[in-house]
């Protein structure tokens, strides 16, 4: 069901002339939760586009499964930073549209969204048009969408960042529940430590463009993790670890 | 917002009102004869007097409208469609609807009306002409403003074509179509008039314009302005028909249809 992830030694260039990612390789188990960490501008999301085969790397490989990324063997969901609902259909049609196109009938791809919606707390909602929903509950929406169709691989990108921290801290714990239900392949991409170590079994740290790979850190904490976790001092432990991390690469990418 | 609203009513209503009531009165006052100014209730008894002829030729101008406006909304449609799909048919076929567009519908209205044998089929043509392009330029302009993360999403999820263009492109151009209907909807009365005052005024398949070439031959000035006010009638009425549309279809979700 679930589906490995292997970037081996990938280089990407835009056609710009810019290099956003320069020799990254690293192998992601099947059913693992990993955080991709960074600076803004390191080349996470094109990471995330080279798994979805969306972006070809100039150099190297991406695998699922052993079968390149662009074959798009695996089924996959994405969750963008904006919630990229449909604003002309309703919270239940956009929640349907994977089933819809993988050839549902509009009755059971609606039965199975509304069940999904209900697994978000998003059921009564579901007649209503994105514009009509707060931020929280259009990223609740997306999260549904995303997970409807089964994926084996869930790619993230940064899906919480423009929300406010108590929404973000209740959304965390909303999408490990859900994840835990089916446990697919996970790639969530964040500029949060916090997050990061929170949701995550490891971290992968990247540096300042073009990216390349300056930290790979297994987390060491309980599953399922609890919200109690974020003021325990293994926790914060953890989080001084990423930290120095992260600012140990910056510092070399800027001495360099 | 529900004073606003019924403002949004009453204003334009009372506006007309007013320009009619102060026209009647200058003409009334001033003594001007109908046959330089007609009054506005001179205008109304000419239609009601000659209502048998004048409705058959509105009849025929909401024909030619219509139906023009129909062939533009297919054939604006189908070629955005088809151009959207396909960038080689856009750069071939593109510069010919723009030079369509540019030349002026009386220069090529005699010509047309040379070629083809039906007058009506050449008034079709002639409205048509002036009317397709707006739905045409904004059809193409909504079918590529589509999100390019729902885009995204759609080629992951392993979309056909034909799912792309029903689930997004479709419903992202709706809204730029519905604005160019409501230009083209104005420019197809436009063109149903202007194509009937340059085929002439001659047979009994006729509609407004030839109305007005008639009164004007025999300088009847109130019978003019009483084809006159069916056309702007015709315009308003087109005008809020999209509004209509406008409403049922984006009233739901679109900025432009809230608040």
């Amino acid at each position: 069901m679930s589906t490995a992830i292997e970037l081996i030694a990938v280089d990407k260039r835009f056609e710009s002339g810019v290099t956003a990612l320069k020799g990254l390789s690293t192998t992601i188990w099947p059913g693992q939760f990993v955080a991709l960490l960074g600076p803004s501008g390191c080349g996470k999301s094109t990471v995330l586009r080279l798994i979805a085969g969306l972006e070809q790397p100039t150099s190297g490989e991406v695998r699922l499964n052993g079968v390149p990324a662009s074959k798009r063997a695996a089924p996959m969901s994405y969750v963008f930073q904006e919630p990229t609902l449909m604003p002309w259909a309703s919270v239940l049609d956009n929640v349907a549209l994977p089933l819809r196109i993988a050839g549902a009938s509009r009755s059971a791809a609606r039965a199975a969204a509304l069940e999904a919606l209900e697994d978000v707390g998003l059921a009564e909602r579901a007649s209503a048009y994105p514009a009509e929903l707060s931020g929280g509950m259009k990223m609740r929406c997306s999260i549904a969408r995303a997970l409807i169709s089964r994926p084996a691989v869930l790619l993230l990108d940064e899906p919480f960042a423009a929300l406010d921290e108590m929404t973000r801290h209740r959304l965390n714990d909303e999408l490990l529940a859900q994840w835990g239900a089916r446990s697919p392949t996970a790639v969530f991409v964040t500029h949060s430590v916090y997050e990061a170590v929170y949701l995550s079994q490891r971290v992968l740290v990247l540096g300042e463009r073009p990216g390349r790979m300056i930290a790979d850190l297994p987390i060491a904490l309980p599953a399922p993790r609890a919200a109690s976790l974020r003021l325990e001092e293994s926790f914060l432990e953890q989080c001084r670890r990423v930290s120095h991390a992260l600012e140990g690469g910056i510092a070399a990418g800027v001495l360099a | 917002m529900t004073v606003a609203r019924r403002a949004s009513t009453w204003v334009p209503l009372a506006a007309g009102l007013g320009l009619l009531v102060t026209w009647e009165a200058i003409v009334r006052l001033r003594g001007i004869p109908p046959f330089i100014l007609p009054a506005p209730s001179v205008v109304l008894k000419t239609l009601w007097d000659n209502l048998d002829s004048l409705f058959v030729s509105w009849l025929f101008t909401i024909k030619i409208t219509f139906g023009a406006l129909a062939l533009a909304l297919a054939g604006g449609v189908l070629l955005a469609c088809a151009f959207a799909l396909s960038r080689p048919l856009e750069l071939a076929l593109f510069p010919f609807a723009i030079a369509l567009q540019v030349t002026p519908i009386v220069a090529i209205a005699p010509l047309i009306l040379i070629y083809v044998d039906s007058t009506t089929a050449s008034l079709l043509i002639c409205a048509f002409i002036v009317a397709f392009f707006p739905i045409l330029s904004n059809t193409l302009i909504g079918l590529r403003a589509a999100d390019p993360n729902l885009q995204d999403l759609l080629t992951l999820y392993g979309a056909t074509r034909w799912q792309r263009l029903r689930w997004l492109l479709v419903p992202s151009a709706l809204p730029y179509l519905i604005a160019g209907l409501k230009i083209s909807g104005g420019l197809a009365l436009i063109g149903a008039v202007v194509a009937e005052f340059a085929a002439g005024a001659a047979g009994r398949e006729t509609g407004l314009a030839s109305r007005i070439l008639e009164a004007s031959f025999r300088t009847e000035i109130p019978k003019m302005y009483a084809a006159l006010t069916l056309v702007v009638l015709t315009g308003v009425a087109i005008y809020l028909l999209t509004r209509v549309l406008s409403r049922a279809l984006l009233g739901r979700w679109h900025p432009s249809e809230q608040g």
